[in-house]
């Protein structure tokens, strides 16, 4: 295929290709999707061991200033007045209308300094809304530095090994560290549903550091194939796919990111872009919602395919799919009338004209194994 | 018995006695990864060239499977139902997928030898 003149690569491209990995175009980058082993393999390796990610085409921002944690909470529905340093959380962009221009964690750096890692197709979109909102803000685009996320069930074992003092830190809580000398930022997160680590590192240093991590016999590199089906199985939201411009952080059932203290009653009440809307849905409730499902048989459900009622009237649309590796079957999100939302509702995907089984579940599917002190 | 002869779809084709077995390529199933999901057609079911005879579904994606030749499907590997994997650990012995009985005189010009299909690969990469 023709790659597109302005591709970008990370830092960490060429340890991709050594590596088996199979390059392909993602959101402007060259990005492994798999490796040598396979997403399956990779999949299991990342739940059961630790896993490698690159997430450096992400994007890494420095929003600054005297008053930032009130003046970013126009954009975004959270608390971020109370939230301590070092302390991160999970917040969405909203515009006028309710709608959702992305997702993100927001870490706390000091006062007046807020650390964002942002969507990577979002990030130019991100920064020009946070400049036409808040500009007196100073905004600093890390763009070259390295972000590598360890994840899985031995990532502790590893830290244990480089840096003790990370396992001190509970999900979503972050500090500066050295590991071998190489001066980073850890935080608790991750999109796999399981206990885990992001790292930032500074470009200069972020090869030495993928090779400290891959020296472990433990840690292999995992591509965006198995980072999709991991965060699947967890009921995480990809951006773009299961929530978007057009649908609100209530529709994407997603309200527990929506800080107690900006919803209706709350101390800091509203104030944010779509503020009306989305506190309207919060006490009405929106029309339609974001679900999991259970496939019947082995055949995937993919995005795109339509859901239909019991008389054939299509009422929703799945936005992710794909197979399992952790459940061993196929699962799905989607969109669906919030009367036929509930757990346990039967439904059929249309599969090259076929209606499939489907049936709404509880998410995660897999358990999240966050580690919370 | 004779040898396999290859389309540019990465279909193998194992011709013998007017019956073709037919599966896909070492190198489609890399290209598809984990399989993990395999719908053969219909026993009986009368397939002009190009209709969709299968389709494989991989951890990641479908890909579509067409029928090399017209004919008819005399049999369907079934193992690949329990065992979609077979597809990738052996897709051109055990993980075959349909066999057609021809409903024409074989046109072996339109297929590739086995050295002809390696040349196509490496003209393609």
């Amino acid at each position: 295929m023709a790659l597109e003149p302005d591709i970008s690569k990370t830092i960490f491209h060429d340890y991709h290709v050594a590596a088996g990995g199979k390059m392909v175009p993602f959101a402007g980058y060259l990005m492994p999707v798999q490796y040598s082993e396979g997403i399956m393999q990779e999949h299991l390796h990342c739940r059961d061991r630790a896993g490698l990610f690159d997430v450096s085409h992400m994007g890494q921002v420095i929003v600054k200033g005297e008053g930032a944690a009130k003046a970013l909470e126009k954009l975004m529905p959270v608390d971020l007045q109370s939230l301590a340093i070092n302390q991160q959380t999970y917040a969405t962009l909203t515009n006028e209308q309710g709608g959702v221009l992305d997702d993100l964690i927001v870490t706390r750096w000091t006062e007046d300094t807020f650390f964002l890692v942002v969507n990577a197709g979002c990030k130019a979109q991100d920064i020009a809304h946070i400049r036409k909102h808040l500009p007196y803000l100073e905004i600093t685009y890390l763009a070259d530095r390295g972000l590598l996320a360890l994840q899985g069930l031995e990532a502790k074992d590893v830290m244990a090994e480089l840096v003790p003092e990370a396992n001190t830190l509970v999900f979503m809580n972050g500090g500066h560290a050295s590991i071998d000398g190489i001066d980073v930022y850890i935080t608790r997160s991750g999109y796999t549903g399981e206990d885990g680590f992001e790292i930032s590192v500074d470009p200069a240093d972020a090869l030495a550091l993928a090779d400290i991590l891959l020296a472990f016999e433990s840690v292999n590199w995992i591509g965006l194939g198995a980072r999709d089906s991991l965060r699947l199985e967890a009921g995480l939201c990809l951006y773009g796919h299961d929530m978007d411009q057009q649908t609100s952080p209530v529709e994407a059932g997603i309200i527990w990111s929506i800080s107690k203290s900006r919803r209706a009653g709350g101390a800091n009440e509203g104030g944010f872009l779509g503020a009306d809307m989305i506190l309207e849905q919060i006490a009405s409730g929106a029309s339609k919602k974001r679900v999991g499902f259970l496939v019947d048989g082995r055949a995937p459900v993919r995005e795109g395919a339509e859901i239909i009622d019991e008389v054939g009237t299509v009422v929703g649309v799945i936005t992710s799919g794909g197979f399992g590796p952790t459940l061993q079957a196929p699962i799905a999100m989607g969109y669906v009338p919030t009367e036929l939302s509930a757990v346990g509702t039967q439904l059929n995907a249309l599969v090259r004209g076929k209606p499939r089984p489907i049936t709404v579940t509880k998410m995660p599917l897999v358990p999240q194994r966050y580690f919370r002190g | 018995m004779s040898e396999a002869v290859y389309t540019e779809d990465h279909e193998w084709l194992l011709i013998a006695d007017g019956v073709a077995t037919i599966g896909v390529t070492e190198f489609a199933q890399e290209q598809l990864g984990d399989v993990v999901f395999v719908e053969l057609p219909e026993l009986g079911a009368e397939l002009s060239a190009g209709d969709e005879a299968a389709v494989v579904e991989s951890v990641k994606a479908a890909g579509e499977i067409n029928s090399p030749l017209n004919g008819t499907v005399s049999a369907v590997n079934e193992a690949l139902v329990e065992s979609p994997d077979l597809l990738n650990s052996a897709p051109q012995t055990d993980g075959w997928m349909f066999k057609l009985s021809l409903a024409d005189d074989l046109d072996a010009s339109k297929f590739m030898s086995s050295d002809e299909y390696q040349q196509f690969l490496v003209s393609n990469d």
